[in-house]
């Protein structure tokens, strides 16, 4: 049987990934990958507390099942959006890369 | 260990080196194909936990759809996308962020011991697919969030729709 913990430290691991391409990235793309990994790693952490909740009462809780399925339909939502807007930037000034995006700087 | 242990083992080195592929490789097809191995990956771990369905269904949505999506939109902005560095000028202190966070996380899984609760394996008669169905459309349960998710998708869809349709007179 596989600890807890080690779900938990792996989720922290795509997590952390996730977090670096989103804060570190310049195409605006990849920072949405970085935001798909983030949502896995949520969804292996509610799965796993679901798994073992489900252990700990002996029967199968669908609670935590809900959760991770409402996690899918949102990041379903929101990279459908995302990608609409990153096509639509690009049309109107002809790049990606997030830097480049400044025109409300003043 | 068990067998288990090592498939968990070998899924998880496969599925952040993958991530770690995806952040650190140049050219954005690559990135995206990295990002559907790791994806996959995280696949074989909902299998380790028993959770078939969600497997089943991160194949389907995740791979089958989003990552086809990033596809295209990747291949829509191709000529933007060689030019210039791929980090910005905070990579160095995103990845400090990254890397306390996760060490920090890790110190707190490996201390935390967790308390003697007795624990029962499930076995074969598990049918979490059926109590899935049920509480999704059960008024007692979760048939609210349920069409309130469904009216998102909705508004998801048309709101893509609108924004990326090109319109005379803007643009190039």
């Amino acid at each position: 049987m596989i600890p807890l913990s080690w779900y938990l430290i792996l989720s922290a691991a795509l997590f952390s990934i996730g977090l670096f391409a989103v804060l570190a990235r310049r195409h605006a793309i990849a920072i949405l990958m970085g935001i798909e990994l983030m949502l896995n790693a949520v969804n292996v952490n509610l799965l796993a507390f679901w798994h073992y909740w489900s252990q700990v009462k002996g029967a199968p809780q669908v609670n935590g099942m809900v959760f991770a399925a409402m996690i899918f339909v949102l990041a379903a939502a929101e990279t459908a959006v995302a990608l609409a807007l990153i096509i639509s930037a690009y049309r109107r000034h002809h790049t990606v890369v997030v830097d480049e995006m400044s025109l409300l700087k003043g | 260990m068990s067998a288990l242990q090592w498939v968990f083992i070998i899924a998880s080195l496969i599925t952040v080196g993958a991530a770690v592929m995806m952040v650190a490789s140049h050219r954005m097809m690559h990135a995206a194909l990295w990002l559907a191995v790791a994806l996959l990956g995280v696949a074989v771990i909902f299998v380790t936990l028993e959770a078939s369905f969600f497997a089943v269904v991160q194949l389907l949505v995740y791979i089958g759809a989003i990552l086809i999506l990033i596809v295209f939109a990747i291949m829509l902005t191709q000529r933007s996308t060689e030019a210039g560095s791929r980090l910005n000028s905070l990579a160095w202190g995103a990845a400090g962020v990254a890397g306390v966070i996760w060490t920090a996380l890790t110190y707190v899984f490996i201390r935390w011991v967790v308390s003697g609760t007795p624990m029962q394996e499930l076995g074969a008669s598990f049918d979490d697919v059926v109590l899935l169905g049920k509480a999704l459309v059960d008024a007692e349960g979760f048939a609210v969030p349920f069409e309130v998710a469904s009216v998102l998708l909705l508004a998801a869809l048309i709101g893509a729709v609108y924004i990326a349709f090109e319109r005379k007179g803007e643009g190039s």
